[in-house]
């Protein structure tokens, strides 16, 4: 689904990614870790198409088409997600107002009709149970006056809503109570099936407690220094990035 | 000859004709004004409160007050642009009442609405003891002008010691003709514990250049309250003077809503001076693109203690178009316990377009909580691309935020016909702002 070759990113002129190797087949999920600075936001921001990030070297291939070329909207049409981090908050737009605008912009892409308010209602009621959030929120301004469980509840709604393949989960997991998390990650198991694949960027084990991950990456200083199996997480919770630093560190010098 | 010794000149020949040419004190106060108008003319850059507008373009062209005649056929089409459902309706054509369209039956006992023409006629009384009297304060060009040449105007009472039907009453000025000249003079008399909801929609023939100079006067008595809705959305060629002046008695609630989404140049000024305990509470939403320049003169005397005053300011400008927000709240020595709060934020969607805004506090008592906020900014970036990546093209992705952020005034009407009415003019007008390059 997702072929990441040699990835070299630059933002404001610092090389970020130095080389980034990565293949997501359907229906896996991948974990990518590694400490503050080593570059796992920059990724996701790439590949949801942000601007200020310079691409001088590499490819980034989805669904057989060089997503390096689509605009944001377009990667999203094509059924990328990301989650972000800090959602945005929009005051005067309405959160099923945003999930009206958005969905009927995808199932257009999808040559698909438009849905009707009645089954565009059922649609949203159906999906906001899975991640527990109130009703009322659906009525409020996107984000505005949300707790932060709530913001990040949100962003999981709106990936069930749009059906996309790759989803993109930028440090989803920060900052939410155990509950929360716990919220996010049923949504996010009930949303793995076969077809779809899941990156999943965090900087701590936690998440991956509730959601199984098929292959985890450490990312240091923006190269994939370590891959390995969820154990690998486990590894990392008990011993900290310091060994893979250093391992890495010292493959440099030799 | 100067536009304005043009005027003057003008007045010798209409000036009996003008309503109220029975009426020794009101011929007494056009003279004295057009005698003012005559030294000191239009207001001027000159002048603190007008520095950053610039009305000489007024003085270059010759508007020319209408002589009485009958609405052309297309007035019936612009005006159902405009009328809202369930409503009492006066329009002015012109600026002058044009009664086969006005929707007055039904009214209650003891409420007045008419033309001002038909109130000196069968209350000069009472428009005597009104007319003059909220504008007093005022001293500029527009307002001498507007006393010496008003044509007609709307003249409302509504009584108080009785439970009004709640409907609102809507005023529509309508400019059907280029090159005229509208001078309407209105008189809102709200009487203590009357409430009155009213709506104001200045309008013109597309594409056509005139000039509106209205005035209108208000007075809310002791707990009473007024809601006054005023959309402007004059032609894209017109040149709008639009002033209102309010007195509120002790705890009257005065609520001030202002759209103005249309005309070349304009200048809207809202003033009021509360009495003890009085509330009032100023919105505005100006929208300008193109060439469009919109100057924003607000005035909050707190004259009394207690009074209670929230404004909010927003405005959205594009292209090369110019705004203004001047506002002034004036805390006078006795109005302790003022509270006091106003805010302006600006949204420039384009290197070319420019917003001047000055708030002012003058506070003359101690004990008072006054605050003031000013922003100008651009669209998020942040939430531009985060609207992308839910699969919403760019542009659209800025149109709905600006929306948004527009929208936000309009939400905050409590009248359903006229929010929806907003919504679908502000909707007509983001599609069309693209249209607007060939002003470039």
């Amino acid at each position: 689904m997702l072929t990441i070759e040699n990835l070299h990113v630059r933002v404001d002129g610092k090389a970020i990614l130095q080389g980034i190797n990565l293949e997501v087949k359907a229906g896996e999920v991948h974990a990518i870790m590694g400490p503050n600075g080593s570059g796992k936001s920059t990724l996701s921001h790439v590949l949801a198409g942000r601007e200020g990030y310079e691409v001088t070297s590499g490819s980034v291939t989805y669904a057989g088409k060089n997503l390096l070329d689509m605009p944001p909207e377009q990667r999203a049409r094509e059924g990328v997600f990301l989650a972000f981090q800090y959602p945005v908050e929009i005051p005067g737009v309405s959160n099923i107002y945003l999930l009206k605008a958005a969905l009927n912009a995808m199932r257009r892409h999808r040559g698909q009709s438009e849905l009707d308010a009645l089954d565009f209602l059922q649609l949203i009621k159906e999906k906001i149970k899975l991640v527990e959030m109130d009703e009322q929120l659906l009525y409020r301004s996107v984000n505005q006056g949300f707790s932060g469980g709530e913001k990040k509840r949100n962003e999981i709604l709106q990936m069930a809503v749009l059906e996309p393949r790759l989803c993109i989960l930028d440090e989803t997991d920060s900052g939410l109570d155990i509950d929360a998390l716990k919220v996010v990650a049923d949504g996010v198991n009930s949303l793995r099936t076969n077809d779809r694949a899941f990156i999943l960027v965090t900087h701590y084990q936690r998440l991956l407690n509730y959601v199984r991950p098929d292959y985890v990456h450490v990312l240091v200083h923006g190269k994939i220094a370590k891959s390995g199996d969820a154990d690998l997480a486990l590894e990392l919770e008990e011993k900290g990035y310091g060994w893979i630093e250093r391992q890495t560190a010292a493959e440099d010098a030799a | 000859m100067s536009a304005v010794s043009q005027y003057v000149e003008e007045y010798r020949t209409i000036g009996a004709a003008l309503p109220g040419g029975h009426l020794p004190w009101l011929r007494e106060l056009r003279e004295r004004a057009l005698t003012q108008f005559s030294a000191g003319g239009f207001p001027s850059p000159r002048e603190e409160e007008w520095k950053y507008t610039n009305i000489s373009t007024i003085e270059k062209k010759r508007f020319r007050p209408l002589p009485i005649s009958e609405p052309s056929a297309a007035v019936e089409s612009w005006l159902k642009n405009y009328e809202l459902e369930d409503v009492w309706r006066l329009v002015l054509v012109d600026g002058r009442v044009a009664a086969d369209r006005c929707r007055l039956d039904g009214m209650p006992d003891g409420m007045i609405v008419c033309g001002l023409a038909e109130a000196l006629t069968k209350y000069p009384n009472l428009v005597q003891s009104h007319l003059g009297l909220a504008a007093g304060r005022e001293n500029h060009g527009f307002i001498h002008f507007n006393t010496a040449f008003f044509s007609d105007g709307a003249f409302v009472r509504a009584p108080g010691g009785q439970a009004l039907p709640k409907k609102p009453l809507q005023i529509i000025y309508l400019n059907s003709r280029p090159e005229s000249l509208a001078t309407v003079r209105n008189l809102i008399i709200v009487e203590p514990n009357a409430a009155l909801e009213l709506v104001e929609t200045y309008a013109g023939a597309d594409e056509q250049s005139y000039l509106s100079a209205a005035v209108t006067e208000v007075s809310i008595g002791e707990n009473a309250a007024l809601d006054l809705y005023k959309l402007q959305s004059e032609s894209t060629k017109a040149f709008h003077f639009g002033g209102t002046y309010v007195q509120q008695a002790r705890s009257a609630r005065f609520r001030h809503y202002n759209f103005s989404f249309g005309g070349l140049l304009v200048r809207n000024e809202v003033h009021t001076e509360l009495g003890h305990a009085a509330e009032c509470l100023l919105y505005g939403l100006f929208l300008a693109f193109g060439r469009q320049h919109v100057d924003n003169h607000t005035l909050i005397h707190h004259a009394q203690p207690f009074g209670i005053s929230r404004e909010i300011y927003k405005g959205i400008l594009d292209q090369r178009a110019r705004g203004v927000f001047q506002g002034r709240i004036v805390v006078h020595q006795d109005a302790q316990k003022t509270d006091a709060e106003m805010s302006n934020r600006n949204l420039l969607l384009s290197e070319n377009a420019e917003i001047d805004t000055k708030p002012q506090l003058e506070i003359y008592a101690d004990d008072v909580k006054c605050g003031h906020g000013v922003t100008v900014g651009q669209l998020d970036e942040n939430s531009v691309f985060f609207l992308q990546t839910r699969g919403i093209e760019e542009q659209a992705a800025r149109t709905m935020l600006t929306f948004a952020f527009a929208n936000e005034m309009v939400d905050r009407i409590r009248l359903d016909g006229l929010r929806g009415s907003v919504q679908a003019q502000l909707l007509a007008l983001f599609s069309k702002a693209n249209l607007h390059q060939e002003w470039l």
